[in-house]
């Protein structure tokens, strides 16, 4: 991501200090980014973390429940699956491909994206034609099935998930940007810019770009959400990565076919996944609410 | 006398849009160094074309067919980009119309105040900060340290209108072009504005192009004026003459069109059909448009 801050307005460390406590203001910050961070812990530490290895099996202790239901062991906190490996150790080692995902494939897209609707927000003509048609095109193919067939072209693995989510899904920023980008275009204080002498390329990044920066910020942290989701469905479908690499997308396949034997091994995952989304949307809608200075009174 | 400091001479334009329209007819105009010109008009009129087209900010639509525009000898139509570039700014600069939208709602008011001192000037962040205190002081501003510190919306209109006459004079410009800068203010602040911008017109001698459509704020801060209808001049000259011994008879039933502060009863009279269909005979204007 780019820098929020244009490069023309030194910030002092007590204003730095300043826009952190607006940030810590923000309830929506504070339980989103908290559960991302937490997150975040869990994928870099997990192997001391995780109570078991995650790819054990152990067929004696096979479809055991969660600790609180009767029949449990104690040792298995949420539970095994039918190869009596640990669902926790599992769901845990499953953030470290969800969050990489998340976060490489968001930032890839939204860096495209963002630079493509600068410069056919901002120049319009040919340039926006070229490119709005691109997006036209682009959105015409169903999503899911079109990066199904990008993993299979690509052959599978975490690369090819975040190739596929970044080139189906730069269109979104692209299509934001270039809408607020001529918006902004618009405004009395570019005219204002133009009649100080800047030049053009610097109006789009000094004067533009910041105040396009908020629903960029939003938009990454839903993207990241949709990664998480897109990511899930490529191992449910078993595009992603290796089966011995554990994926919440490959638990929650898993589980389908246990599902009346042991629920767990769906759910958890589940939870996992429907968390982690909601999460990076509170983070997303909190940053704009506490960095949008026109927003922040 | 030296050469004016501008000089429009034969200025006509179209618009792309709607079918080739004449937006300017043969405009010419010469403004001298320290002159507050009014240039007066309708919506329409072509008055701000005439401004932009001084400040390089024509949109696109809008061809300039014919004529010249002589900044100090030099033609602002015929210079690059990077000319033009060098000039705005420093030599030529703008108080906008609306103070709402003409400040970056994401920056500072320091960074946007002192962006000319540092790009044209070449100051450090510290020696622009010195200078911006300095403008706003000029401009009457209680508290400047405080201001600068602020964001746009955290000020009210006259503030941020007097933020944006700081940026405009702060290069000392030798021309300073006024659009409309007080239409989008309350009546009692447009005053004070109006006073502003003509004290610090005095004390730099800088030339202004005033655009508006009120001819009471000319009379209160131009020394001459200019009258478009339909991007043609109908009548130009020094104000006081204008107002008081008008020789068109558009100017005559503008001038009594406008409210008798004197007389609240009286109502107002509006331009009479014959006059607007006697210009369209003048200017050459075939169908009737309003």
């Amino acid at each position: 991501m780019a820098d929020v801050t244009s490069p023309a307005m030194p910030r002092s460390p007590s204003r730095m200090a300043k826009r952190i406590r607006a940030l810590l203001a923000e309830p929506k910050v504070i339980f989103g980014g908290g559960f991302i961070l937490i997150l975040i812990i869990l994928a870099i530490f997990a192997p001391y973390i995780a109570p078991k290895d995650p790819l054990e099996q152990d067929l004696m202790s096979g479809t055991l429940p969660p600790a609180w239901i009767e029949g449990s062991d104690p040792g298995f906190l949420l539970g095994t699956d039918d190869l009596g490996r640990d669902v926790l150790s599992r769901a845990i080692f499953g953030t470290r491909i969800a969050l990489t995902v998340a976060f490489v494939a968001a930032g890839l897209a939204a860096l495209i994206g963002t630079l493509l609707g600068l410069l056919a927000g901002w120049y319009g003509g040919w340039i926006d034609k070229v490119i709005s048609r691109l997006v036209d095109i682009w959105m015409a193919f169903p999503p899911v099935l079109l990066s199904i067939l990008l993993v299979a072209v690509f052959g599978s693995g975490v690369h090819s998930v975040i190739a596929a989510i970044v080139i189906i899904d730069w269109t979104r920023f692209c299509r934001v940007v270039r809408s607020e980008t001529q918006a902004q275009a618009r405004m009395d204080y570019v005219t204002a810019a133009h009649t100080i002498g800047f030049s053009r390329v610097r109006i789009l990044f000094s004067e533009i770009l910041p105040n396009v920066t908020p629903v960029l910020i939003a938009l990454v942290s839903l993207e990241m959400g949709i990664a998480v989701i897109v990511e899930a469905i490529l191992s449910f479908v078993g595009l992603s990565v290796a089966s011995d690499t554990p994926t919440w997308g490959g638990m929650i396949a898993e589980g389908r076919q246990m599902i009346y034997q042991g629920w767990w091994v769906l759910v958890v995952p589940l939870i996992a996944l429907f968390a982690t989304v909601l999460a990076f949307n509170q983070l997303g809608d909190g940053l704009r609410r506490a960095l949008d200075p026109v927003m922040r009174r | 006398m030296t050469s004016p400091l501008l000089s429009i001479t034969g200025l006509s334009a179209v618009s792309d849009r709607d079918g080739k329209a004449p937006i300017l007819r043969d405009v010419s105009l010469t403004l001298e160094r320290g002159e507050v010109r009014g240039l007066v008009g309708e919506s329409g009129a072509g008055k701000s074309t005439i401004a932009k087209a001084l400040l390089g900010i024509l949109p696109r639509s809008v061809r300039i067919t014919d004529g010249s525009i002589l900044f100090e000898s030099r033609d602002l139509l015929t210079l690059s980009a990077r000319e033009l570039r060098g000039i705005m700014g420093s030599e030529i600069s703008l108080i906008p119309q609306d103070p709402q939208t003409a400040l970056n709602p994401g920056r500072r008011v320091e960074a946007q105040l002192t962006d000319g001192l540092r790009l044209k000037r070449g100051m450090s962040s510290r020696d622009a900060r010195q200078r911006a205190l300095k403008l706003l002081e000029e401009v009457h501003i209680r508290d400047p340290e405080r201001v600068l510190r602020a964001y746009p919306h955290e000020l009210s209109g006259g503030m941020r209108q007097r933020i944006l006459i700081a940026a405009a004079f702060a290069l000392e410009p030798k021309l300073v072009v006024a659009d409309e800068p007080t239409t989008a203010l309350d009546v009692t602040v447009q005053k004070q504005i109006l006073r502003l911008i003509r004290g610090l017109q005095e004390a730099h001698g800088t030339a202004v192009i005033f655009v508006t459509h009120d001819l009471g704020v000319v009379a209160q801060i131009c020394d001459s004026i200019t009258l478009l209808y339909a991007g043609k001049v109908i009548e130009e000259g020094r104000t006081s003459d204008v107002l008081t011994h008008p020789q068109h008879i558009y100017t005559k039933s503008l001038i009594s069109a406008g409210p008798r502060y004197d007389r609240p009863d009286a109502g107002l009279t509006p331009v009479p059909q014959t006059v607007f269909e006697q210009l369209r005979r003048e200017i050459g204007i075939p169908e009737v448009r309003r």
